[in-house]
């Protein structure tokens, strides 16, 4: 139904285009009156006119349809038997949805058959009803557009001022959506640290949330504490996620930084054309293959390779997967260091070349000085993929929250940890499940705090060029 | 004052960018210690050309030079050359003002460094002091040397990327338009500096604007479409110019 009035809605969106344009064209030619805006500016408006109050309509309609047909239904359940809880009033209008949908199994009692027969009149009210109102809406708004046509209305400024709304709403649901993560983290967090001191959550050397039981989480007694207290330490995850980023920068910056310096000063033209969509090819890989490899290849492989030296090599070590996270991370860095690289102005090189410099003179004294806000820009970047990257440390460096620095042990990141804690049935009012939101929202600050002190970094130390 | 002192010696120089040939057959002759204007329409080959003499065409993957081009006698066409030597030799100052980004000091240091002319850093103070002396910049910029080059005016950012070429004891400066992004009064500075620059160093110039040729040159070289129409002292070129073309050039019937 809804597709079909979409389409019917583009359709009529075009058709009112064409006539807003040849329309405009009729009245001044005819009355041999100046134009306000190009005709095409005319269409568009006429076209907005057709298509938006009906569009937006719909959109409420289908956002609150669902509501209103339940809450009526659950009226009349009531007037039947006032004694129903929520619960069951909830289970009663499933039941009648699933019947009229024609996949109901169980036994049919009169009140779900009259429930139907209720469902099925709201059903036709509300489709009747829906499609009189755009109707309505649809002629009033193109008569008015007309109108305002036949006027020779300042079109072009109506219609920039149309598309100036839609863009102002856009990025205001994108602000939303962001507000609107960050306050669930917020408020989930404030309860786990309603339960849990913040200072044993954030300078805690255990993690153990698998022993943090609690029979009620309202009512948490003394003795419950004390071994929840110790349960919730994120040291040993925020130092696992640390060691294992910076195991893989230690891969992905010199590697990445070197192949584009190549690809951007020496490589000629054509090895340029065919090896940097070869390096981008590695960022287009899903990190679970990642996993994979690092999992079923890397880790194996340090394992025998520790065996024959005679060293203890867990098969799930934070080298195996900071090493492959550091490859992953390769094309990134290479991929936008080689694009500062570039930006940085041919007549900088000129004068370097021109004073007797060679070519890793100019690039050391002159090139990376000047790229280096990028450069940073793009080391940062693979900072937060690092940080933030799961699927390779879950399969390739393991669970346990050991506290170390040796990369031959196995080791866990925040982000495997918060996987952890919500795959599965979970109670969402205990604090173990609670703990993994203050995991996102002490991660989300770290990552704030890493680019704040970034951007003051490069601000610092940028040499402009222009 | 007649000088007969050849520096420079080109003959035969064929230059193809691609497909395209840039210069046919150059011949030119530029002497010591003097400016040596070279004027023509745009395109014609005069950037080209001194590109050559510092094998700033290198550069350009698709340059292709042949000839020859002698400096003091020594050719420097040839692959074997060392191009950082050259280059010490030969300063450039391009179209337009290309500081880097770093302090006034580290501009001036930046040559004396990579070729190690300064044993400490009070030798690299000096050399730093003479050169902005001589480019006619210390007066302005002396208290403030720890700032950063591209913050100077037009006018000064040419005249600090002149120190800059000097620093290193360059015996040519190649001067690719220096003026043509600088106003009137910058201009003005450049001109007389150049005149001031000439007692030392040879000086080549390319130019667009007649009226600066006969002001700082003593010899003039007129390029069109790549080939050299007629080179001699600035004074018969422009007041008895020997050919039809680069008189109508000079009236400005064309260009």
């Amino acid at each position: 139904m809804n597709i079909i009035i979409l389409l019917l809605v583009t359709i009529f969106s075009y058709l009112s285009f064409l006539y807003g344009r040849s329309r405009i064209r009729k009245i001044t030619s005819t009355q041999s009156i100046k134009i306000n805006a190009l005709p095409n500016y005319y269409g568009y408006y006429l076209a907005l006119w057709c298509a938006l109050p009906a569009l937006i309509i719909l959109l409420f309609w289908s956002i609150f349809e669902p509501a209103i047909i339940k809450y009526l239904i659950s009226q009349t359940l009531i007037q039947n038997d006032l004694n129903y809880s929520s619960e069951q009033l909830n289970l009663l209008y499933q039941k009648i949805r699933s019947l009229y949908e024609g996949n109901f199994s169980g036994t049919l009692t009169e009140e779900i058959k009259i429930g139907v027969k209720n469902y099925e009149n709201l059903q036709t009210i509300a489709q009747n009803s829906k499609i009189v109102l755009l109707l309505s809406t649809f002629i009033a708004a193109i008569s008015y557009g007309i109108f305002r046509i036949s006027k020779n209305n300042k079109a072009r400024h109506d219609v920039e001022k149309i598309l100036t709304g839609l863009l102002f709403v856009c990025s205001l649901v994108a602000i939303l959506t962001t507000m609107g993560i960050i306050f669930s983290l917020l408020f989930e967090s404030l309860k786990f640290f309603s339960a849990i001191n913040i200072f044993d959550f954030l300078f805690g050397m255990n993690w153990s949330p698998q022993r943090a039981f609690v029979s009620d989480a309202s009512a948490i007694t003394a003795l419950e504490y004390e071994n929840l207290k110790g349960a919730f330490g994120s040291v040993p995850l925020f130092a696992g996620t640390a060691f294992i980023a910076l195991i893989a920068m230690l891969v992905a910056v010199p590697i990445g930084l070197f192949s584009g310096i190549y690809m951007a000063e020496y490589a000629s033209s054509k090895v340029r054309k065919y090896s940097k969509p070869i390096i981008e090819i590695l960022a287009g890989i899903p990190t679970v293959v990642y996993g994979f490899f690092a999992a079923l290849t890397v880790g194996p492989f340090f394992r025998e390779l520790g065996e024959k030296l005679n060293l203890e090599v867990s098969s799930e070590s934070a080298l195996a997967a900071g090493l492959v996270m550091g490859v992953m991370i390769i094309p990134y860095v290479s991929s936008l260091s080689d694009d500062v690289i570039n930006a940085v102005p041919q007549s900088l090189r000129d004068g370097s070349y021109a004073i007797g410099a060679t070519k890793s003179e100019t690039i050391k004294n002159v090139v990376i000085p000047a790229a280096l806000p990028g450069i940073v820009g793009s080391v940062l970047l693979a900072v937060s993929r690092a940080i933030g990257e799961t699927m390779i440390v879950v399969m390739a460096a393991g669970l346990a929250a050991n506290l170390t620095i040796n990369p031959l042990e196995s080791t866990t990141t925040i982000t495997t940890q918060i996987v952890m804690l919500l795959i599965g049935d979970q109670e969402f009012d205990s604090p173990k499940t609670q703990s993994a939101f203050a995991l996102g929202l002490t991660l989300f600050f770290a990552t704030l705090i890493l680019n704040y002190i970034a951007l003051r970094f490069v601000k610092k130390y940028r040499e402009k060029y222009e | 004052m007649k000088n007969n002192k050849i520096k420079i010696k080109s003959s035969n120089l064929n230059v193809h960018y691609g497909e395209k040939q840039a210069l046919f057959d150059v011949d030119l002759d530029i002497y010591d210690k003097e400016v040596t204007a070279l004027i023509g329409p745009s395109g014609c080959g005069k950037s080209t050309f001194i590109r050559c003499i510092n094998r700033m065409n290198d550069v350009i993957d698709i340059c292709k030079v042949e000839g020859s081009i002698t400096i003091d006698d020594e050719e420097i066409i040839d692959k074997n050359l060392d191009v950082v030597g050259l280059r010490e030799k030969i300063g450039m100052v391009f179209q337009k003002p290309n500081p880097f980004p770093k302090s006034i000091y580290d501009n001036i240091s930046y040559g004396p460094t990579i070729h190690g002319l300064a044993e400490n850093k009070t030798d690299m103070d000096e050399i730093v002091e003479n050169s902005l002396k001589k480019a006619a910049l210390w007066n302005e910029v002396k208290d403030r040397l720890n700032e950063a080059g591209t913050g100077l005016s037009g006018g000064q950012q040419q005249r600090l990327c002149i120190a800059r070429a000097i620093s290193v004891n360059p015996q040519v400066i190649l001067m690719d338009e220096p003026c043509s992004a600088l106003d009137p009064i910058a201009t003005a500075k450049i001109e007389e500096l150049i005149d001031e620059l000439k007692k030392s160093y040879t000086i080549v110039i390319v130019t667009h604007s007649m009226s600066q040729a006969v002001r700082v040159s003593q010899r003039t070289g007129f390029f069109h479409l790549g080939k050299i129409i007629e080179v001699d002292t600035t004074e018969k070129i422009f007041k008895n110019p020997g050919n039809k073309m680069t008189q109508d050039y000079i009236t400005g019937r064309f260009g």
